[in-house]
């Protein structure tokens, strides 16, 4: 095998890893959507403050939550790439705009994980 | 490669003008759906730090909690309140415009039924019909209509 033929499945591969990942954190958010709906719709008493954080309250509500927010970063930070690599050409600011994504998705992810566990 | 210096030049499409040549593109439902999806993610990208003030300031306590109706209500920062309730609904088309083609691709990548032509049409036109209904349903909601 050449090296030309390593590195193009490599990079198919992580493409192929990233296609995935976008697919199941998809899949993580839509079932939480549904279990938050459900909630909204199906749990006592009018909508306010108690029913609302009543809601993010429960251990099992926050795990939950806490795999959705980690995988909400990565599928976003998956779908930006995609955006910065078909609209920005030159590397060094498509590069830049990447690193400034990353670091920007991980304080975001840091500041709602504080939140949940203020509840 | 001898050939080559008789035949006439192949048409090179570069540099596509953004005004005078996208807008005489005639695009399909399923191209529509597609341009969409990238479009809303990159408005929820954008909005990213106004949702988690939301969560933040709607779940903290029961006093945040009024401070985040308040802005629905009163409005902020010298705008009103519809002002917020305008940017909220366009992150709620936004949300549902990529779940519902998010779950059509999901579909597409688990049947080969599903990746004809005319169903990339009627799917796409479907995509549509979901988010707009839900969009219309939730934004009478904000709007106080029922």
């Amino acid at each position: 095998m050449t090296t030309t033929t390593k590195k193009s499945n490599n990079v198919q591969n992580n493409a192929l890893k990233g296609w995935l990942a976008q697919r199941i954190t998809a899949a993580v958010m839509a079932v939480f959507t549904l279990i938050v709906l459900l909630q909204v719709i199906f749990n006592k008493g009018a909508m306010g403050y108690d029913k609302w954080a009543g809601i993010f309250s429960s251990q099992w509500m926050k795990t939950l939550t806490f795999v959705v927010i980690l995988g909400l970063a990565y599928h976003v930070w998956l779908g930006m790439k995609e955006i910065y690599m078909d609209y920005i050409k030159p590397v060094s600011v498509r590069l830049t705009a990447q690193m400034l994504t990353v670091v920007w998705l991980a304080g975001c992810a840091g500041w709602a994980i504080q939140v949940l566990w203020r509840v | 490669m001898s050939d080559s210096s008789h035949k006439s030049p192949r048409p090179e499409f570069r540099n596509i003008n953004a005004f005078t040549d996208l807008t005489t593109y005639r695009m399909t439902a399923g191209a529509w759906v597609s341009i969409l999806h990238r479009a809303s993610g990159a408005v929820m990208f954008l909005l990213l730090p106004f949702i988690i003030w939301m969560f933040d300031k709607s779940i903290s306590s029961e006093f945040s909690y009024a401070k985040f109706t308040a802005l629905f209500n009163v409005g902020a920062g010298g705008f009103p309140g519809w002002f917020f309730k305008l940017i909220a609904l366009a992150l709620i088309w936004s949300y549902l415009h990529h779940l519902t083609a998010g779950l059509r691709h999901l579909w597409m990548d688990v049947s080969h039924k599903a990746v004809t032509k005319s169903f990339a049409t009627s799917s796409a036109k479907a995509t549509f019909a979901i988010s707009w209904v839900l969009t219309a349903a939730l934004a009478a909601k904000l709007f106080g209509l029922y």
